[in-house]
């Protein structure tokens, strides 16, 4: 073989490395799994370090009962191809307290997601969790360490992050402190979808073009997905050939129109993007620094 | 998405993801306000890299939080937290990639602020090629050189001088020259290979991507340009194989596979490697990456090993070919990067982590600091944040190393304070002293058991810690006459009796306390192998060296007492006049009053001398003894 790796075999290793770090250092590890695209590439590469045994941890899904319902049947699918347990975790204060993403905005994330991913931590006494984020997807994101160091109340101290040199990741953690761990850092979004191409990876088919139930609002396609959708006065659902470049909670995920029936063509096309991933995310776009705060209050 | 309209721009981005055949990793670093996050900002922009949505965020930005007037103020695109953009500087180093059609960069933006080296560090551990900026108007500065040491130090052999600000000096040569003969010239006396002088402005774009008709006189590259070109560092395919064991993998009986990272060399099927520190040999017989298998892996690779005999090997052990074998040994020289704001104390023991393994570690001896002004060595009894020097360190266990020049994998590690679990420091190992393999313990005939087995005793370590006037010395006391009307062969060690000989050279520094407790639990050691009950009385501030002390002796035979005296109280008894003299402000680093006293946590006995005679606490203490088999 050439002593030439490529590009996508070096990210390949290095995200292997991470797991393996991972599962030799921390007593109780588990996986972030969210659905999408970055999560299918981390289960796979997870899949991938441990192989032929199945990876040594389970999957949690903070769920805040509003993702797409094609979600949830490839989350059920995928575990158990996996042969990994999948714990579902739903903050049921926030449920109880009748909490929705048409009326509460950031507070329904703040609760459903930072909060709700907060308790099952604690709950199940996770040391550490993998998450899927990337370097590339924001400003503060920029600035996170592969292994990085959450207080007993999952706090996040840009100030004081842990110098990470060579490949030589410090894991020591006192009693209820955690690490969050994110073996994609060093990806782009153009890496995942070359290596999900590569390695033929399976998706949740939402990120490929089909004719489906949107309506127009605050310049977004919003998707149609069940009953409990609100429409606005005048707001008539149409069919439009759309597909998502992200995929979140529906009603706060805005698709995009596209024909991109393929890897090939969504690849295409994400290479011809205009706007950068999360434009499309409502949530992302309310204060330039809205994703550190979160990061702080132990958002992953 | 407005996919009818494709952007010149990212499809650039697109051709050169897809098409560039390599990445180079490259660090930007200098002193603060030196221009490096504006530099980087401005290399993204004039290359056409940024989105649509981004070019709108930075716009909005640089009018709410912007230092350049209405126009755009590049540094916000890196400087991403809230904190840095308060104060208008880097914290922690971004980390950016980009592609043009003639390469893939990984860019680690670092902090100039002398508070953050230790993330300037992280970002040249892993680069091959430093742009150290220099501002024209203020010259090299001691930040500039510090991170050119650094650099040095961390084995980058590339530097690109980035005179940046030339906007700022009127575009004057001679100002560049002089900054370029100066670097030149320290440079020289470093490891750096190549320096490669720019004049530019990354604020106006000068010689940033392209040559600029502002700087006429030069006749060399534009940054971009240069980057495009400048060679990679050597991989380390072509150095002898090291795979340190990360993970050993036995989903059941009929498999052992054992996965890590190559961190050196290249492995085939059919090749034979040892194990470096038992020296077992084995054959390759399997490579997998997931399900693919392969005939042969290289450096960078991580992978799944099957070996043809069933050899004892765990994680941290390496694997390397039979004629080409790193050192095994528990002590070393090498070059530390301090990065806690708490001094290294020579002595103290830390953990040590070095690929896979961790050890605990005490620098025996800091050799010298090195100045980073002059380069020159000189002597120092701590390391403080951000010092730079020369130590022996001794091992609890051997481990494989290589020295960092050979093998930056083999060669590199970190010290994690065993309190706080901060990382404190970056290692690189010189080389090995071989001392571990010429230094054989004698054998003796009559041995520790022997000699308890004759008094009839178990050798024991009664360690009094508490403050000064706490009252150790007078329950020790106690309990030694206690011990000695049962016929027990004894002796204590007081604190203040072992700085009149064997101690008397060390004053009450930080550092100076660590080695004073170092050479007394050295000597309890002696006596327990002696066979004797040794009563240790010494303040013993730090939790650090009580356990260094405890794990120098065998299990249960450190019994740890804490004589738990208020300060108040123990400063009301005064019975040296002490307290009274530090107050005054004639007594430096007393305990208590202006140096720190950290309280056991796990202490096996607390005595309170403020609710029982030192004759009663005597008793409590002998009483402890029985109970637990110490005293028959």
């Amino acid at each position: 073989m050439s002593a030439n790796l490529s590009h996508l075999d070096r990210l390949e290793a290095e995200s292997l490395h991470i797991f393996r770090e991972v599962a030799a250092e921390c007593r109780n590890p588990v996986m972030l799994y969210s659905i999408g695209k970055d999560s299918s590439v981390m289960l796979h590469l997870a899949r991938k370090a441990f192989h032929p045994a199945p990876p040594p941890f389970p999957l949690l899904h903070v769920d805040t009962t509003w993702k797409f319902r094609d979600m949830y049947a490839f989350r059920n699918r995928m575990a158990a191809e996996a042969g990994m347990e999948l714990i579902v975790h739903v903050n049921q204060e926030g449920v109880a307290a009748g909490l929705n993403p048409f009326d509460h905005g950031a507070n329904y994330t703040r609760v459903m997601k930072t909060e709700g991913l907060k308790q099952a931590l604690d709950r199940h006494h996770f040391d550490a969790a993998f998450g899927g984020a990337r370097r590339d997807e924001e400003k503060s994101r920029a600035k996170e360490r592969i292994f990085s160091f959450r207080s007993k109340s999952h706090g996040w101290d840009p100030r004081n992050q842990r110098p990470e040199i060579w490949r030589l990741y410090n894991t020591l953690i006192h009693e209820g402190e955690s690490m969050r761990v994110f073996p994609l850092s060093n990806w782009t979004e153009l890496d995942i979808w070359t290596y999900i191409e590569r390695e033929n990876i399976p998706l949740v088919p939402l990120y490929f073009a089909a004719e489906r139930p949107v309506v127009k609002r605050d310049d977004q396609w919003i998707m149609v997905d069940d009953e409990r959708m609100r429409l606005m006065p005048g707001e008539v659902p149409q069919q439009r050939l759309i597909r998502f470049r992200t995929l979140g909670c529906y009603p706060l995920t805005g698709a995009v129109e596209s024909t991109a029936t393929t890897l090939a063509e969504v690849v295409m096309e994400t290479m011809g993007a205009t706007q950068s991933e999360r434009g499309g995310r409502a949530i992302d776009r309310e204060a330039s620094a809205s994703m550190e705060r979160k990061k702080r209050e132990g958002y992953f | 998405m407005d996919t009818a309209d494709t952007n010149p721009a990212s499809m650039q981005t697109l051709a050169g993801t897809l098409a560039a055949p390599d990445t180079l990793r490259v660090l930007t670093c200098g002193s603060v306000d030196d221009g490096k996050s504006t530099l980087i900002g401005r290399l993204l922009y004039d290359s056409k890299l940024l989105l649509q949505d981004q070019i709108a965020d930075l716009e909005r930005d640089s009018r709410r939080h912007g230092t350049t007037g209405g126009d755009i103020d590049f540094a916000l695109l890196v400087d991403g937290l809230e904190a840095e953009r308060e104060q208008g500087i880097t914290i922690d180093v971004a980390w950016r990639f980009f592609a043009t059609p003639r390469r893939r960069f990984i860019i680690a933006d670092t902090p100039g602020h002398e508070q953050y080296t230790r993330n300037m560090a992280t970002g040249a551990s892993t680069a091959e090629l430093a742009i150290l900026l220099v501002d024209a108007e203020k010259g090299l500065s001691r930040q500039t050189r510090r991170h050119a040491l650094i650099c040095s130090l961390m084995g980058i052999k590339q530097v690109v001088l980035a005179v940046n600000k030339m906007d700022l000096v009127g575009y004057d040569e001679s100002v560049f020259e002089k900054i370029a003969e100066d670097f030149a010239a320290f440079a020289k006396r470093t490891r750096i290979e190549s320096v490669t002088p720019i004049p530019l402005s990354a604020r106006e774009g000068d010689n940033v991507t392209g040559p600029s008709s502002r700087l006429p006189w030069w006749q060399g590259p534009a940054l971009l340009p240069f980057l495009e070109e400048a060679p990679s560092a050597p991989g380390l395919v072509e150095t002898p194989l090291r795979f340190p064991v990360q993970w050993v993998c036995r989903p059941d009986h009929t498999f052992r596979g054992y996965a890590g990272t190559i961190s050196s060399g290249r492995i085939a099927v059919g090749d034979e490697v040892v194990v470096a520190a038992s020296g077992k040999k084995s054959r390759v017989t399997a490579i997998d990456i997931g399900e693919n298998s392969l005939e042969e892996a290289v450096a960078g690779q991580s992978i799944m090993l099957r070996l043809a005999d069933e050899v004892d090997i765990a994680r941290g052990d390496v694997l390397v070919p039979a004629d080409n074998r790193p050192e095994v040994t528990d002590q070393i020289a090498a070059h530390l990067v301090w990065m806690a704001e708490e001094p290294l104390l020579p002595g103290r023991p830390y953990w040590l982590k070095a690929a896979n393994r961790m050890v605990s570690a005490q620098v025996s001896e800091l050799k010298h600091h090195l100045s980073v002004d002059t380069l020159e060595e000189t002597a120092g009894k701590v390391l403080e944040l951000n010092e730079i020097g020369f130590a022996n360190l001794s091992l609890a266990h051997p481990i494989a190393f290589d020295p960092y020049g050979e093998n930056r994998e083999t060669g590199g590690f970190i010290l994690i304070d065993r309190f706080t679990h901060s990382t404190v420091a970056a290692g690189m190992v010189d080389f090995s002293l071989r001392r571990a393999a010429n230094i054989h313990w004698q054998s003796l005939d009559v041995d520790r058991n022997a000699r308890a087995r004759l008094k009839n005793q178990k050798p024991t370590v009664l360690w009094f810690t508490g403050l000064s006037g706490a009252g150790k010395s007078t329950v020790a006391n106690w309990v030694e006459k206690k011990l000695y009307a049962a016929g027990r062969h004894t002796i204590t060690l007081d604190g203040d009796n072992v700085r009149h000989g064997l101690n008397r050279d060390l004053g009450f520094t930080d550092a100076d306390r660590v080695e004073n407790i170092r050479r007394v639990a050295e000597t309890a050691r002696l006596m327990t192998d002696a066979g004797l009950i040794v009563l240790v009385s010494f303040i013993s501030p730090f939790r650090s060296e009580r356990q260094m002390a405890r794990q120098l002796m065998m299990e249960g035979e450190f019994v740890e007492v804490f004589v738990d005296t208020p300060l108040d109280i123990a400063e009301k008894r005064d019975p040296k006049g002490l307290y009274a003299k530090a107050r005054a402000g004639q007594l430096k680093n007393f305990t208590g009053i202006d140096s720190p006293y950290q309280v056991p946590e796990n202490a096996e006995i607390t005595v309170d001398t403020t609710s029982a005679t030192p004759e009663e606490l005597a008793d409590e203490i002998i009483a402890y003894l029985r109970q637990n088999g110490r005293l028959s």
